[in-house]
């Protein structure tokens, strides 16, 4: 391999190639070229960086120079500038938005001062399409460890003594999964990655996959060692085209260099993997509804048990595990579990990747050590939130999880304290929200996705959650009452206790958190009839200030149902039963005398 | 056998390692309520999806409620099947079920047979709590089901049945959340998907998605016309079923009141399929001799084993899945076909009247039987062999339209000639009859001797598969029986790869034949009801004076007089039928 100088990394995920990131790339390599510095300096396209909100991210090594929001007419000025001349391309600099001043390089910027890069330890980093690269980064070498200097048991104990849990939500003891698998003893078993990734906004294991691809090939090769499987099978969202593509290439390059398919390393354990395509169904990441949409069938998962572990693909032995936890699988054979289980908290060790979305000003992917608190991750993780606003509530978990709020955010992030506090760890979705955000139409928005995704077998989640939804559809349209909150309550609990399959069992948990945490504001919109948010289009009335209208008439002529009446030069009113709420009359008042109340 | 120790509701109680909460609790006497559990037991057919979530216990320990029909006992489990908590669950589920669904119980055509309405009534449900949304789906008529899928629950039964019972495969669940619906493939019509209209869909449905197509309305019509004779005939089953609809105990025989409340309703003649079943044995035995005359002469083209055709969703499924074999099923019509067509030639011209001017109704046990009477080929000119087919159930539903108080009736004969009937045609109505029934005559007819032991027990029984062996005075004479369509698959899977050597094979579509047809009372999945049946109609065979169709006397004149010999001109021309290729009917639309 050539050894260069330089390298510029640039952001191959898929939100920078959707802005472009692939051209930028080719710009750079095209001026590098023209200045005959392409034996010195390598551009690479790597996995995301999770600094999504900048993107597209253009990262230059050794000196871990940090550019966002690239475009591609800056590849000029950054190879004649930052490359030939050494000279940082000030504008394209993150800027601190409290100081106000550009950071040099990215340790000293506050989205990654306090994350813990182990699942994406790779990403941004290597070029996803090259084996060469991961190899150079101890690829390979945990499974080569795990085939020639240990036995399955061995590997079992180590991922125990780890306290890796699953990644994708339930939180269950990797180690133990495995090693249930393995005592139920079959002809042919089974190891299956779970790359249904559902949760609205959540993208870690796209991520990963899209920029780290081999680590899940080597994890799940190990996984197979241990308990005795010598098929894998990842099933993956055919919404994910970039992903598929580099597991492709991964899958194909892995084959050529041995390290996929027969008689590896000189033993005699064989293990080669293939993909299996999802339709995007969000059930179908339940690993039962997972196993049967693979098996060809209707994706709607059965009762366990039988756990998949006893009788799962093909009614043979399966071990489903997601792909960020697959991620930690790698490195804790390597560097040990107990360097791994010093991180995070007594019962969460390790790291967590979340999706860090809403009103913050640092949206993206982030990785923190657990036991970090949710007013680390929202202050100086993401910058604090959007505008100087203020805090209101955090949602995580999904459509699973629940919303905190003030009160939750000095909790160490661990998978038992926020099931403690009415929510839950889920696949890492985080959304932050201010006091714009509406908590009803909130719990509203996350039960439609519910509705949507339900697969129909069990009555709560098919009916229940459908009544669920029509009576915060009646309260966020003020035609709610008390008994409808009673009702609320009870389904929510009922459903909760009654469903068939964890998305069943956790569809009431927005409902729940919130009616535990914004009660004053179920009943605001239900004998009030308000929204304090001002989300909720039909408890907003437009108002028209009688002391500072002058009755130019522009608002009455303008309004497209005649709502507003009055006589030339005096105050104007609008009449609420005709007035559709368009914001014609807001937009057309010079004076600023209509608000919206 | 391994055992566990278990508390249920604070009774001590052992149960089978494997077993569920739900057969642990009714063994000790508990009864859990349940809405989409459906067992046939004997059957090996149990449909346990845990989708509707009545049957919720709560179990110490566990976070959630957990499905009593899923959930399998544990060594010191402890169990609370009426705690506040499961009652409350159980009843807002219920509620929500009631929710969506129509509320039209009054003229509802599962009504007082529907296991929602039961259950609602069970857990005093007076209000439904949620208003909102109800399913809507298209009506989607077959000739012989009606799919009124607003008022599916989502239970599968169906499907189960559909596809584990009788490996059809018509129907299966489509669409999710709130849409999800128990549908055809492609979401076509019934009759262009692989529907055979075996009914046991209808069977197993607890609530009114699945019914069989009413024809009472016209078969009134048509006894109120003055110009029209109309004739009616019953099916063996139907008398061993029809007095669980009046009270009666299963398994009464009510023959004689049956043809009584016939003759009140106002049929002009009350005759009995039971007639063209001695009539089919004589042509159907008569192939079946000629087929292994020919072949122990060495004849290489003769196909054996010959299949019985008295079942209509039978031969639909033949049609749909063995085209390749349309060859080997015996041309004879079904009993009920042969009867029309006796009745529309010879009963007619016995009349002097016009085939226009007759209509033949039928009361069979069986759904398929409404799809059989309006094929193309048992028509002539338009103008059907037999007009009507009516359900077990629906000619209860005209005797007490008729206001007749059955349990008092005096038990009366059916009419002559076409009323006659021997011990061999009344045990068509269960499976291995027909196969009995043949035997009794082709022993006589091959060997020439007279059977002095009537009852061939070895080929009785309900399990899903059997053979039998018996000896025609020295020649083996190997035969196969299936009851359900899954059955009948195994076997006929084997015949084409030639795995096994029979003579005869009977199937029946349905579980233990007529008698468990889809056109009977509703059992409700309780097949010890089938059970008392089938020992009826053997009841009822032996009471008999003759035993064996071809000594039926009337039998012998219809031959003598109209139709010359078995298997003869005559008979080809109006006693048996061909088949059809219908494995590519199954439409997909583009």
């Amino acid at each position: 391999m050539a050894k260069y100088k330089m390298h510029i990394l640039v952001c191959g995920g898929t939100g920078c190639t959707a802005s472009q990131s692939v051209e930028i790339a080719d710009r750079l390599k095209s001026n590098l070229l023209d200045k005959g510095l392409d034996k010195e300096v390598q551009v690479i396209l790597t996995g995301c960086f999770g600094f999504c909100e900048k993107g597209p991210i253009v990262k230059i090594m050794p000196d871990n120079t940090f550019y966002t929001e690239v475009k591609p007419e800056d590849a000029q000025e950054i190879i004649e500038e930052h490359i030939i001349k050494g000279r940082k391309v000030a504008r394209l600099l993150y800027t601190d938005p409290e100081k106000k001043e550009h950071v040099a390089d990215a340790k000293h910027m506050g989205f990654y001062k306090k994350q813990l890069r182990i699942a994406l330890r790779n990403c941004g980093f290597i070029d996803p399409e090259n084996i060469g690269e991961y190899i150079a980064c101890d690829g390979y070498a945990a499974v080569a460890k795990c085939l020639t200097e240990m036995t399955p048991q061995q590997v079992i104990d180590e991922i125990k003594l780890s306290g890796l849990r699953g990644r994708g939500g339930g939180g269950f003891p990797t180690g133990m999964k495995w090693e249930i698998a393995s005592k139920n003893h079959a002809d042919q078993k089974y190891v299956v990655c779970n790359a249904d990734e559902g949760d609205p906004g959540a993208f870690m294991d796209r991520s990963i996959l899209e920029g780290d691809p081999h680590s899940i090939i080597e994890a799940m090769t190990i996984n197979g060692y241990a308990i005795g499987a010598t098929k894998g099978l990842v099933y993956i969202r055919a919404e994910y085209p970039l992903a598929i593509h580099r597991l492709q290439v991964a899958i194909a390059q892995a084959r050529e260099y041995g390290v996929l398919g027969e008689n590896l390393f000189g033993t005699d354990f064989s293990f080669d993997i293939e993909l299996r395509y999802g339709a995007g169904a969000f059930v179908c990441g339940e690993e039962t509804a997972l196993i049967h949409s693979m098996e060809g069938k209707r994706g709607e998962p059965t009762f366990k048990p039988p756990f998949p572990a006893q009788s799962g693909y093909l009614q043979k032995p399966t071990n489903v595990n997601n792909v960020e936890t697959y991620a930690n699988i790698p490195i804790i054979i390597l560097k040990g579990a107990n360097w791994f289980n010093k991180i995070g908290t007594e019962k969460s060790k390790g790291t967590k990747v979340f999706a860090l979305a809403g009103q913050i000003n640092n949206v993206g992917l982030i990785e923190v050590p657990m036991g970090i608190t949710l007013r680390e991750v929202i202050y100086e993780i993401g910058g604090g939130i959007k505008g100087g606003r203020q805090f209101k509530a955090v949602q995580t978990g999904g459509p699973s999880g629940g919303c905190l709020t003030e009160k939750h955010l000095d909790t160490p992030i661990d998978y038992d304290n926020l099931i403690a506090a009415g929510s839950m760890m889920g696949s890492g979705g985080m959304v932050v929200m201010d006091e714009t955000s509406c908590m009803v139409a909130i719990a509203k928005f996350y039960l439609e996705f519910t509705c949507e995704e339900s697969c129909g077998k069990c009555s709560p989640c098919r009916i229940g959650n459908k009544r669920m939804l029509e009576i915060l559809d009646k309260i966020t349209k003020g035609n709610g009452t008390m008994e409808d909150l009673e009702n609320l309550k009870n389904l929510a609990g009922v459903i909760k206790d009654t469903a068939l399959c964890g998305l069943g069992q956790t569809s009431p948990n927005p409902i729940l958190s919130t009616l535990t945490n914004f009660w004053d504001e179920y009943v605001e919109h239900v004998q009030d009839k308000k929204c304090r948010a001002g989300a909720c289009k039909s408890l907003m009335q437009y108002v028209i200030d009688q002391s500072v209208c002058v009755g130019c008439t522009a608002c009455a002529r303008n309004c497209p149902v005649n709502a507003i009446q009055g006589e030339k030069k005096t105050p104007h009113t609008i009449n609420t039963e005709l007035c559709i709420k368009c914001g014609t009359c807001i937009e057309k008042c010079k004076f600023n005398a209509i608000s919206i109340q | 056998m391994e055992t566990v120790n278990l508390i249920i509701d604070g009774k001590a109680v052992q149960a089978e390692k494997g077993q569920t909460i739900l057969k642990a609790a009714r063994k000790a006497g508990i009864s859990i309520p349940t809405l989409c559990y459906y067992e046939l037991n004997g059957q090996k057919l149990e449909n346990k999806p845990g989708g509707c979530r009545v049957c919720v216990v709560e179990v110490e320990g566990r976070k959630n409620l957990a499905p009593a029909c899923a959930t399998e006992v544990m060594e010191g489990m402890v169990v609370h099947t009426h705690s506040l908590r499961v009652v409350n669950a159980r009843r807002t589920v219920v509620e929500l079920i009631l929710s969506d669904h129509p509320s039209d119980c009054l003229s509802c055509s599962k009504s007082g047979n529907c296991e929602l309405q039961t259950l609602a009534q069970k857990l005093g449900i007076r209000e439904i709590p949620f208003q909102g949304e109800q399913s809507k789906y298209r009506p989607d008529n077959s000739p012989s089901i009606i799919r009124d899928v607003d008022k599916c629950i989502m239970c599968r039964r169906c499907e189960t049945v559909c596809n584990e019972l009788q490996t059809v495969g018509a129907l299966s669940a489509v669409n999710r959340g709130f849409e999800a619906v128990v549908a055809t493939a492609f979401e076509q019509d019934l009759v262009k998907s692989s529907c055979t209209m075996c009914g046991q869909c209808v069977m197993a449905c607890p609530v009114g998605a699945l019914s069989e197509v009413n024809q009472t309305r016209q078969v009134i019509q048509a006894i109120n016309n003055p110009e029209k004779t109309v004739i009616v005939q019953t099916a063996p089953a139907v008398r061993v079923a029809l007095g669980e609809e009046f009270g009666y105990p299963a398994g009464t025989i009510v023959t004689g009141q049956m043809a009584a409340a016939l003759r009140r309703i106002g049929f002009d003649y009350v005759f009995d399929t039971d007639f063209a079943a001695d009539l089919t044995i004589m042509e159907e035995g008569t192939e079946l001799l000629g087929r292994i005359q020919k072949f122990m002469e060495g004849d290489k083209n003769v196909k054996l084993p010959i299949l019985t055709s008295c079942c209509p969703g039978w031969v639909n499924f033949f049609e749909t899945n063995y085209p390749d074999m349309l060859d080997v099923p015996s041309t004879a019509k079904s009993p009920q076909q042969m009867f029309g067509a006796i009745a529309k030639n010879y009963w007619a011209e016995k009349l002097k009247i016009k085939r226009e001017d007759m209509v033949v109704v039928s009361i069979m046990p069986c759904v398929a039987k409404k799809y059989e009477c309006q094929r193309e080929e048992f028509k002539v000119d338009g103008n059907p062999d037999v007009d009507f087919s009516l359900t077990t159930r629906e000619l209860a539903e005209l005797i007490k339209q008729f206001n007749i108080d059955f349990n008092s009736l005096e038990e009366e004969d059916f009419d002559m000639p076409l009323g006659a009937s021997t011990g061999a045609s009344v045990i068509f109505g269960a499976t291995g009859g027909v196969i009995e029934a043949a035997a009794r005559t082709a022993y006589e007819v091959f060997t020439g001797k007279t059977l002095e032991k009537v009852d061939f027990t070895e080929l009785r029984g309900l399990e899903g598969v059997r053979e039998a062996t018996i000896d025609f005075n020295g020649t083996p004479i190997h035969l196969g029986i299936a009851h359900g369509l899954g059955n009948a698959r195994k076997l006929l899977d084997k015949v084409r790869k030639g795995e096994v050597q029979y003579h005869a094979i009977e199937v029946m579509a349905c579980p233990g034949g007529c008698i468990g047809g889809a056109g009977q009372p509703y059992h409700h999945g309780d097949f010890s009801i089938v059970e008392k049946r089938f020992e009826a109609i053997y009841k009822e065979d032996l009471g008999k004076e003759l035993r064996k169709s071809h000594e039926n006397p009337y039998i012998k004149q219809l031959y003598d007089e109209y139709l010359g010999t078995p298997c003869g001109e005559k008979s080809h021309h109006l006693l048996h039928t061909h088949y059809f290729d219908k494995s590519k009917q199954v439409e997909v639309e583009a």
